[in-house]
């Protein structure tokens, strides 16, 4: 009996030791990339306690008192906070026009580049049209600034030429805002193409052939054809946008921004860097990054179990 | 007949069409470069529009003798390719053990590295724990704290996945350990991904800017586009200013406009040959990710 157990068991451990011997290098591999996850994703999560807590320099995160309120504090205080509220507003407000105006941007380009008959000419238009991409945010704001410049930039001499005033793109807030989505359009709609561009490729070719011969036109391909193709594409990147509705890039808004539009440019990751690294309120901006995660996470999923709902594939 | 004449119609107008999006996406280009070759009084008389009025090299003369500037660029050289390597090994063997399905731990790593994705601390915890590491403003902190990006090892991986796995298992018959196999056998197969993620770890690190604006306070190590920041939103002026005739507006507006020549045009000489390899790499991540 006592045999009859113990055997397998060590044939079973024999059997890992085998393993490890044949693949400890696999492990070996993947110790330097676990330990970057370790240090640099996990051990900052151990670091979020600190909006629960009153901040000390002296002490570490597990060390920290609570703060008042069953350490909800910071929240409430973040709540109270007039920029703060401002950026969340500014937040939500410019990436909701970012996914209104912006999202179907590089669906359109996609549908107008398929319907471009000369290869070459489509070539480099897409090469030159992903050229905004590896454009950093600083530099798209140099060639902003010099083009939008309220007297000398390119756009407002022209206007002034044709007889029209000049148009403060950059200098007044409303005007700033639809620069701000304007320009992230130019920068993005090129390169978000590429993934559309390359499920266009799946569609069955026979089904255009198919819908000629039934005399159905242009538009009328695109829109039984080539859309319905597009569908699971435009579903999945819907998705991942909405989980982004309150995420908040840094660059963009901080390179294009100025003084005169602070009241629609400041967003959360703004509030953050002013709130926290120069004005070292530690505690008050590690609750508001948390509470930018929290929300993200939620509407990641919420968004996804919609789709799957509607009956789409969803991302996981 | 009547149709075919129609389309073709339609195939011009969406010719034309096209041909404006070449426009919109060169004309600020071009703008910016006829205004860092023109004289400073052209500039202010609002005379240049998408072609240099006086051709002159002056501002480039100064931005290439200024000393703070051409070192931020080398720097910025040095980190990028540093970083660029750094990162390419470290997503090499992040994803190549994920590809063994057998692998003992795989579901678990998996799930360690994918959840980073969706959830992240934040800035302020970052920042801390960089506090606390003693890394802020030295310079390997322009490199470590993103030097492996989720998203790229996936495209990695994902490529991996496709590399037929018959010539692993008979390389392993052969006695080939799994780091053998890797050098041997799947990175002279991954050309054209491996070309694909030095691009974005590249462009990554030339273009970052954040990073260096929060964790680097030390001017010899400011990367360019910080450098260009502080140019473009006259923030110490003292940058690529100290040469006279700096007090003549139109001048500091071409320098301005030289600068940013400086930090676009490595970028823009580099992307389009690698575009056919770039395309695949971003069509395997949608897919996959």
């Amino acid at each position: 009996m006592k045999t009859a157990l113990s055997k397998p068991s060590v044939s079973r451990q024999q059997k890992n030791l085998n393993y490890f011997k044949r693949y400890w290098t696999l492990y070996l591999l993947l110790l330097l990339p676990i330990t970057y996850f370790i240090i640099f994703k996990y051990i900052p999560m151990t670091y979020i306690q600190i909006a629960f807590k009153k901040y000390s320099i002296i002490q570490s995160p597990w060390e920290m008192p609570w703060a008042a309120n069953n350490g909800f504090e910071y929240f409430i205080k973040a709540f109270a906070n007039r920029d703060f509220l401002y950026a969340l507003r500014n937040t939500l407000m410019l990436n909701l026009l970012d996914l209104v105006c912006g999202f179907p941007a590089p669906i359109l380009l996609a549908l107008l580049l398929n319907e471009l008959p000369f290869k070459r000419y489509k070539r480099i238009t897409q090469t030159i049209a992903y050229m905004p991409h590896f454009l950093s945010w600083i530099i798209i704001s140099g060639l902003a600034l010099q083009l939008f410049a309220p007297t000398d930039g390119l756009v407002n001499i022209l206007l002034n030429r044709m007889g029209f005033a000049p148009i403060p793109f950059l200098n007044d807030p409303a005007h700033w805002v639809w620069t701000y989505i304007l320009l992230g359009i130019w920068q993005s709609v090129g390169w978000n193409t590429i993934i559309y561009l390359a499920a266009l490729t799946a569609i069955n070719p026979e089904l255009y052939e198919a819908a000629s011969i039934d005399g159905a036109g242009r538009m009328r391909k695109i829109w039984h054809i080539t859309l319905p193709g597009l569908r699971p594409t435009i579903i999945t990147l819907l998705i991942l946008s909405l989980g982004r509705i309150l995420g908040s890039e840094f660059d963009r808004p901080y390179a294009l921004k100025n003084s005169l539009v602070n009241s629609v440019s400041n967003v959360i990751s703004i509030f953050v860097y002013d709130y926290g690294i120069k004005g070292l309120q530690f505690s008050l901006t590690t609750a508001v990054g948390l509470f930018q995660s929290a929300i993200s996470v939620i509407f990641l999923f919420g968004a996804n179990s919609l789709a799957k709902k509607f009956g789409e594939r969803g991302i996981w | 007949m009547i149709n075919s004449n129609s389309s073709k119609i339609g195939d011009w107008i969406v010719a034309f069409l096209c041909f404006l999006l070449i426009l919109v996406c060169l004309l600020p280009m071009l703008n910016v470069l006829a205004r860092s070759l023109s004289t400073p009084e052209a500039l202010i008389r609002n005379e240049v529009l998408l072609w240099p009025v006086g051709l002159n090299f002056e501002a480039y003369q100064t931005v290439l003798t200024d000393s703070v500037y051409t070192w931020s660029l080398v720097w910025t050289a040095i980190l990028t390719i540093i970083g660029t390597v750094v990162s390419l090994i470290l997503t090499t063997i992040c994803a190549y053990p994920l590809t063994y399905d057998h692998l003992k731990g795989r579901k678990f790593f998996n799930t360690l590295i994918i959840f980073t994705m969706y959830f992240s601390a934040g800035t302020i915890p970052m920042y801390l724990l960089l506090k606390d590491l003693s890394l802020l403003n030295k310079p390997p902190v322009l490199i470590l704290p993103y030097c492996l990006s989720v998203f790229n090892m996936i495209i990695m991986r994902s490529f991996f996945y496709g590399i037929p796995e018959s010539l692993r298992e008979s390389a392993e018959i052969d006695g080939a350990g799994p780091i053998r196999i890797l050098i041997n056998i799947y990175l002279p197969l991954s050309t054209s991904v491996i070309a694909t993620l030095s691009l974005f770890y590249a462009v990554g690190r030339w273009n970052g800017f954040s990073d260096a604006l929060m964790f680097m306070n030390k001017r010899e190590y400011y990367p360019i586009q910080l450098l260009l920041y502080n140019i473009l939103n006259n923030i110490n002026q003292i940058e690529v200013a100290t040469q006279e005739g700096f007090t003549s507006p139109g001048l500091s507006a071409t320098l301005k406009s030289a600068t940013v020549m400086f930090a676009t045009v490595p970028i823009l000489m580099v992307y389009p040959w690698l575009q056919k390899y770039f395309i695949t790499g971003v069509t395997i991540g949608a897919v996959k990710g």
